[in-house]
Formats: structure tokens, sequence, C-alpha cells
């Protein structure tokens, strides 16, 4: 397939180049090549197995915790290729943060939620560390509804409470990317709401990408969408573009239901 | 109307409405075809006939835009389908127009056989300028109904004819006025009924353009015959 660029206006934070993922000999990505434009809000979107999700793990290097898996090619950020094995991946995901479908929080307080991540990579006294847990909080849009219970226990929240809980641990660390892996599945409309109002807020400071199984929800928070099918890109361009006049029938057949 | 969706109540609601347009289409041609026969031979019982109908018209119309509302509101149509789904609606209010104007046809023949002066008039000379323009209508529905581009291009070319038999009737009419000031009255009248057949060709032309938008999807109103062309291509 044809290399793809989302937006050759807008600078390019991750570029992917060639990339293939095995799962052993299954090959699950195919060549793909695209640009996630900076500041912007990018959206995979595909049936079930088309490789959205795969894509989304290569770009903080989750999959190397299972080693028959691999990737093959390039993905740059900032121009550098995070592949190579001189990459640091533990800073490479404080750069690249990830929430996953179901809320992960850790089994310690809505403070120390936050507080963990942070610990690992900077040394913050007392004040510095009660900024930085606040600062979250009103980011991931949670600190009204948490301000008076920081030392209760992170699971006694709302699921999209501890969503949300999710978004603001991952910020604490400043990382420049969010990757949102189905962050909505699990919630209801109204926090699913609240999800997507915060994802509007966050792409001024954070690039962000998310793969959802909710077309109307990629419509809805996305500047960019990009759909695959079986491994392959099959279109990616402005998301207005994509739902309104998708330049492919294979788009065009999934969007619209005709899929199957 | 078009290939299927995963769901098949999506699909029977698309042909379900699909073919209330085509039910209003056949409505309205009727109408005119009527008013124009209540033209040329000025018969007073057909034009009533017409204004009848103006009723149904409307409550089609209503009802279309029901339909539509709720696939919208349950279905959230994207693409092609929602490009049909608007369509569907400014065709549904352009057959709704061309059925005002039938009735205006009506209105102005019943006027002219009050007056007294319908044999004085020129109003067969307009046979020619209604044929074209109901024709024009019949075949924007049916290009419609098959989602056919080429016959959508073919009536934006046709439309233009019923515009040069327009300003035709135009002069003749003036020099009529000119020869005789007893039938102006009358002349206006039958200057309105020439305005509403042009008009219902716009109409069809208008449905046309929303059928290249349904396809293609590119707006082509206020376009030339050239864009327009390279679009389709």
């Amino acid at each position: 397939m044809e290399a793809q660029t989302a937006a050759p206006a807008v600078n390019s934070k991750i570029s992917v180049k060639d990339l293939s993922f095995y799962y052993g000999k299954f090959r699950a990505l195919k060549a793909i090549n695209l640009d996630i434009p900076e500041n912007k809000v990018t959206a995979f979107i595909g049936p079930s197995g088309c490789g959205k999700s795969t894509l989304l793990r290569t770009f903080n290097r989750m999959y190397e915790l299972y080693p028959e898996q691999r990737a093959e090619g390039e993905i740059l950020l900032d121009g550098k290729d995070l592949l190579t094995s001189t990459q640091d991946v533990a800073l490479l995901r404080a750069r690249i943060g990830m929430v996953f479908q179901k809320p992960t929080p850790f089994p310690m307080s809505i403070y120390d939620n936050i507080a963990f991540g942070v610990r690992l990579f900077e040394n913050l006294g007392p004040t510095d560390m009660d900024d930085r847990v606040e600062w979250a909080l009103r980011q991931a849009a949670l600190w009204g509804e948490v301000r008076d219970k920081l030392a209760q226990s992170g699971a006694g929240l709302s699921g999209g409470q501890q969503q949300r809980l999710c978004i603001a641990r991952c910020i604490a660390i400043k990382p420049e990317v969010l990757l949102l892996d189905e962050p909505c599945s699990a919630l209801d409309p109204i926090s699913t709401g609240r999800i997507e109002e915060l994802i509007a807020e966050l792409k001024k400071d954070y690039t962000v990408v998310i793969v959802t199984h909710n077309m109307q929800q990629a419509a809805r928070v996305s500047d960019y969408t990009a759909y695959m099918y079986l491994g392959d890109l099959v279109e990616v361009g402005p998301t207005e573009r994509v739902f309104f006049k998708p330049q492919r029938r294979e788009t065009e057949d999934y969007i619209t239901g005709r899929f199957g | 109307m078009v290939d299927k969706h995963l769901s098949t109540q999506f699909d029977s609601e698309l042909g379900a409405v699909s073919s209330r347009v085509m039910e209003m289409g056949g409505v309205v041609e009727s109408q005119i075809r009527t008013a124009v026969h209540a033209l040329t031979q000025f018969n007073e019982e057909a034009a009533d006939q017409v204004m009848l109908t103006e009723k149904r018209v409307n409550l089609l119309e209503v009802d279309i835009d029901r339909e539509l509302s709720s696939i919208i509101a349950r279905r959230q149509p994207t693409a092609r389908d929602l490009r049909l789904l608007i369509a569907i609606s400014k065709t549904t209010a352009n057959l709704e127009r061309a059925g005002d104007e039938a009735n205006k046809i009506a209105r102005m023949v019943k006027s002219i056989i009050g007056s007294g002066a319908a044999r004085n008039l020129p109003a067969s000379e307009l046979h020619i300028a209604a044929d074209l323009a109901s024709g024009l209508l019949r075949k924007a529905l049916d290009a419609f109904a098959r989602l056919d581009v080429s016959a959508a291009v073919a009536i934006l070319k046709e439309d233009n004819q019923i515009d040069r038999e327009f300003d035709g009737f135009l002069r003749k009419l003036i020099t009529y006025m000119m020869e005789d000031p007893r039938t102006i009255s009358s002349s206006l009248d039958l200057l309105f009924v020439a305005k509403a057949i042009e008009r219902i060709g716009d109409h069809a032309k208008n449905i046309a353009e929303f059928i290249i938008y349904v396809v293609k999807g590119a707006d082509v109103r206020h376009s030339s015959m050239e864009d327009i062309e390279s679009v389709i291509r």
C-alpha cells in the first residue's frame, strides 16, 4: 500500500514507515505508512482484528512484554526511530502514555495513583508533588469530584472517574503523546461524553491517538481518521472527509454499515 | 436504492422513504400535467383539480421530513447514506415548490377564464415549454430513482432550453400587449404562468444536481457546466 499522509500541512509527531508486525508467524500489520499529526486527535477505526490496537501498541512498544511478538520497519518520534534497541523503553513510555480499555487504577489512594509514576522520573518535594497531583487531576477534569477524598482508594471511584484517573496518571508525568485504546468502551454515555470533552481539551497540549470501535465517537472527537482492515491501512484523511465522502469503497462500506 | 446494509431494517427504512419521494413526485407530475391541460384547453375543472391536489402534496412533504428525521436520529447515517438523506430532503422541498407552481398556473388559468380574454391570448404557445418542464421533472425523478449521473447532466443541459423558450414567449407576449392593450391584464396572468413553467424546469434541475451530490459527493449548485463535467469524470 502506498504511503498515506494524514496531514501534509501539519507537523508529524509520529511517522510510521513501512511498519510490519508479527505475532509469531502471523503478520498482523502489513507495511503501514502513516503520519500522526502533532496536537491533533487521530482515530483508528476498523473491524475487530484489523490491527488498530496492534498499531497503537507499537507506538510505546507495549508488545515487548511478549517474547514472540516483533515489529519491523520504523516509527519515528520527532524524527528518531523509537524501535531501535538503544531506546530506553521506560523513558519512551513516559513520553508516550497509554490508557487502556478497562480502567486500571493502582490499588492505592487516588493521590498515590498520580504520584506513583511521577516519583519514578522526578524528585519533587511535598508541595510540588501536591501541585502536580492537583494539576493532573484538573487536566483530566476530575479534580472537583475527588479533591476532598484524595486519600481514598482509586478503586472506590465510578468507572468513568477511574478512567479519568488513569488519564490523569498518564498526564502527570507530562507525556507528549497520549494513546487511548478504546477508553470509553466500558463506560456509560455520560462518562463517555466527559472523556470526549476531555480529549478535545487535551489535544491543545498533547498529540492524541485513539482506537475506538464506536465510529460515531471517532467522528465526534478526531481530526483525522484512519480506517484499517486485515492489517492494511486502507484510508486516512481528515475525519470530515472520511465520514462524508471517503475515497475508497472499502471505507465507505465499513462506515455506512455495509460491511459483512 | 443502493446495496445492502448489515441492518436490513435500515435498508427498508431507506427504501420506504425513497418510495415516498417517488410517490410524491408522481402526484406533482400529474398535478403539472393537469395544470398544462387546464391552460391549453382553458378548462376550469382541470384547474380546480390541480388546486385540490395541493393538500396531498403538502402532507407527503411533511410525512417524508418526519421519516427523514427519524432515520437520522436513529441511524446516524454517514457518507453516501447521509448524502442520500440530505438529497431526499432537498428533493422533497423542490417537488413541493414545483407543485406550488402548478397551483399558481391553475389559479392564473381561472383568472384568465374569468376575464373572458382567453381566446385572444397565445396560451397554446406555452405548450412546448410546459411539456419540456413536466418531462424534465419526470426525467429528474427517474434519474433520482436510479441515481443516474449521466441522465442528471442531460437534465441540466435541457433546462437551458426551457429558459430559452421562456425568453421567446416573453417577447411574443410583449407584442400582444402592444397591439391590444386590453389584453394586458390577462397577458400578465399568462406571464406568471410562463414564469411558473420556467420555475418547474429549475426545480427539476435542482433535483438533478442532488443526484450528482449523492453519487459523487460534490455540490454542483451554482457551478458551470464545465466544472460539473470535470466533477463527474
